[in-house]
């Protein structure tokens, strides 16, 4: 099983931690795992402010360098939704069938439903709450969107359950947006810090020290309200949780 | 880049404690429809087949709208078709005209607001009475609906009391929403009984019965057709089910998604009219035949006009109905007012983070969210793109295919940390008005990984 590391340009930016969490948590469960050196970004950014054609080029680069692996694996939902979902169309523009929708994964959901490891060595001692992004639970199905009257799951919970001493909360509006979306965040800028502020309260609510999830980018837009308010809460993204000790 | 949706949303959040409010109204509403939804087992097949049934009745709207006026017709009913708004209200004012009716009382329909009929009619000399609660509060306010099924849901007690003491002598100060209703009822009451002519709107129109069915929970399309001796109802021509047993699948869905209640207070089957008296049904097209021919958003005309994605929608909730350009807001109105015309209502599409929680609390399962994502996608083309966003896209774009670039930009990119603060958090960092600026790795992935630092 060889396994391709897919780190999104802002975290190779902002969060190599992240990746290198996700790097030593896929070694440590005994896959196969290598990076597909100069890895630059999806295209997502571009195409979710209208501009889908100028993501063609990336999303043809990362055929070429995931067209060896058999699982793209990355630490970013919307990303990996990203070429999940839109890939395809992007590509069949250029007469290109996408193999990357059919084998990448979000790395809490290839644990989760790949590699299912039954313990982990990680210890955390917090309270945490877990941000259900929108594209990890709407488009890749990481929980139960609360819209739906489908019975209660969650991957992230599941895996945060093999993590020592850790105590799991959710906010009150479980899976509402943090605000981020892209562009949006600065083309309706008001209104998207409203949202995360919304956001960060509720998940303070519960308690948590930490707002754990599997999307780096709604981290980052909580962060920023966090920091700017200097509110007593932290962000982490779940691999570092669940590397904790390797 | 701001879009007019952006303009008029920073300006209701100024007022941020209004703004809660409204969030905090409408979440409710979200989460008494979370609660009923949940309480049926069969919530998503129903969702499924109902879905299903409009996709059918839409694409056999030439047979079943021939069998629905067949059917109207052998009921006694005068059936007429209007191709665009203009038609409809000359109809509308002919069949007044033909009684020498003075006065009009309607129940609530979004159609007419669509075809801005009031506002022709009473240009025409005609009294128009609007006996929905919430619209004739707006009515007599002169305002437009800020959401399609709480029209005046942005609108506290406070001010219609002011109203109300203004145009029914109410006591002043007075807020207790008993003692308001009380008011409005007797009010209105008056002009029930003095009403020349009846209108409803209508939710649903039923092929094999040719019967038309008007769902309130006021009573008042019940009341108002009961005194005039001319009952207009009038329709989008989406409205129609094949048969009474899809009927029962949407009655389930509409008030459980709309309001969170189990059904509508009134249901109200339309089908004959009584002695004497006339039934007129008016079936509108005024644009949605065009969006058959859209396969990308042919399902917007699935849509039962429930609210739901305004409710559940995060930007609406904290911009309300009125920072909309369209007359319908929230993730459906984006859609319908760019079928309408993407000229002119692209201002709308800004209004959405992509959440795809409007997609899935839909009840026709409507991909809204994903339209919008594919409309902004066409913004370029017709010359209404945001000129920075197209910078920042083409910028990035250039970056991205050059991954030398990229890693040197990687490189110099924690200098931004360490700039004077003036400098970052300027009014041209959109970013920076309510968030610090995330700050860059001393190292990036790409720089780690070939220095052999990941392990």
């Amino acid at each position: 099983m060889k396994v391709g590391l897919f780190i999104p340009c802002y975290i190779n930016a902002v969060y190599p931690e992240v990746g290198v969490a996700s790097y030593k948590l896929l070694k440590h469960v005994g896959v196969e795992v290598d990076y597909p050196i100069d890895q630059t970004c999806c295209g997502q950014p571009m195409a979710n402010a209208g501009f889908e054609d100028e993501a063609a080029r990336l999303a043809l680069r990362m055929e070429e360098q995931f067209k060896n692996y058999d699982y793209v694996v990355g630490p970013s939902a919307s990303c990996v939704a990203f070429v999940k979902e839109n890939h395809p169309h992007i590509l069949e523009k250029r007469d290109h069938a996408c193999m990357n929708s059919k084998k990448i994964y979000d790395i809490c959901e290839f644990l989760h439903d790949v590699v299912r490891p039954e313990s982990l060595p990680a210890v955390f001692p917090h309270k945490v709450s877990i941000h259900n992004s929108c594209h990890g639970v709407r488009e890749l199905h990481l929980s139960s969107p609360s819209e739906r009257n489908i019975p209660y799951y969650s991957k992230l919970r599941d895996l945060l359950s093999l993590v020592k001493g850790i105590e799991v909360f959710e906010p009150k509006r479980v899976d509402e947006c943090c605000g981020f979306g892209g562009m949006f965040a600065i083309e309706e800028p008001e209104v998207s810090t409203c949202m995360g502020q919304d956001k960060v309260r509720d998940h303070m609510s519960t308690g948590a020290e930490y707002i754990t999830g599997a999307d780096s980018s709604c981290l980052m837009h909580m962060e920023g309200v966090i920091k700017r308010e200097k509110l007593p809460i932290k962000t982490i993204h779940i691999v570092q949780i669940l590397a904790a000790g390797l | 880049m701001s879009t007019k949706h952006t303009i008029a949303a920073a300006r209701f959040l100024k007022n941020k404690e209004n703004e809660a409010w409204h969030d905090h109204t409408l979440w409710m509403v979200r989460t008494k429809r979370d609660k009923m939804s949940h309480s049926l087992p069969e919530w998503e097949r129903l969702r499924e087949l109902a879905s299903e049934i409009k996709l059918y009745s839409n694409s056999h709207l030439d047979t079943l709208l021939e069998e629905f006026e067949k059917n109207a017709i052998a009921n006694g009913a005068i059936v007429h078709w209007a191709k665009d708004a203009e038609e409809h209200n000359e109809i509308v004012l002919r069949i007044l005209r033909q009684h020498e009716a003075r006065n009009l009382i309607k129940s609530k329909s979004m159609l007419t607001e669509e075809c801005h009929m009031n506002e022709f009619l009473m240009s025409k000399g005609i009294d128009v009475v609007e006996s929905d609660l919430g619209e004739r509060i707006l009515q007599l306010m002169h305002l437009a609906p800020s959401h399609i099924v709480m029209p005046a849901i942005h609108i506290k007690r406070e001010q219609i009391s002011e109203m109300m003491e203004r145009e029914m002598g109410t006591e002043k100060g007075n807020i207790d929403p008993t003692y308001l209703t009380h008011a409005a009822r007797k009010n209105l009451r008056e002009k029930f009984l003095h009403a020349d002519v009846a209108m409803t709107g209508v939710n649903f129109a039923v092929a094999s019965t040719g019967e038309i069915v008007v769902c309130t929970n006021e009573g008042n399309a019940d009341m108002g057709t009961s005194f005039p001796k001319v009952h207009i109802a009038t329709m989008g021509m989406e409205k129609i089910v094949p048969n009474l047993e899809a009927l029962g699948v949407f009655t389930r869905l509409l008030a459980r998604s709309g309001t969170g209640q189990p059904v509508t207070s009134y249901t109200s089957h339309y089908r004959r009219p009584p002695e004497g008296q006339e039934f007129h049904i008016i079936i509108v097209d005024n644009g949605r035949s065009d969006i058959l021919a859209k396969p990308d958003h042919i399902r917007t005309l699935n849509c039962i006009r429930c609210g739901e994605c305004m409710n559940t929608c995060p930007v609406y909730r904290r911009s309300g109905g009125y920072s909309y350009t369209y007359f319908i807001p929230g993730p459906i109105g984006i859609n319908l007012g760019m079928l309408r015309n993407p000229e002119e209502y692209s201002d709308n599409v800004s209004a959405c983070s992509l959440c795809l929680s409007c997609s899935n609390v839909c009840p026709v399962k409507i991909d809204l969210g994903e339209q919008i994502y594919r409309w902004r996608q066409d913004l370029d083309k017709i010359g209404k793109a945001s000129k920075e966003k197209k910078v920042m896209s083409f910028g990035m774009k250039f970056l991205m295919e050059r991954p030398g670039l990229f890693n040197t930009a990687l490189k110099f990119a924690p200098v931004v940390n360490h700039l004077p603060r003036f400098m970052v958090y300027n009014g041209l960092n959109a970013w920076g008005k309510g968030r610090e600026l995330p700050a860059f790795a001393k190292e990036s992935f790409n720089d780690m990984w070939k220095k052999n630092k990941v392990r």
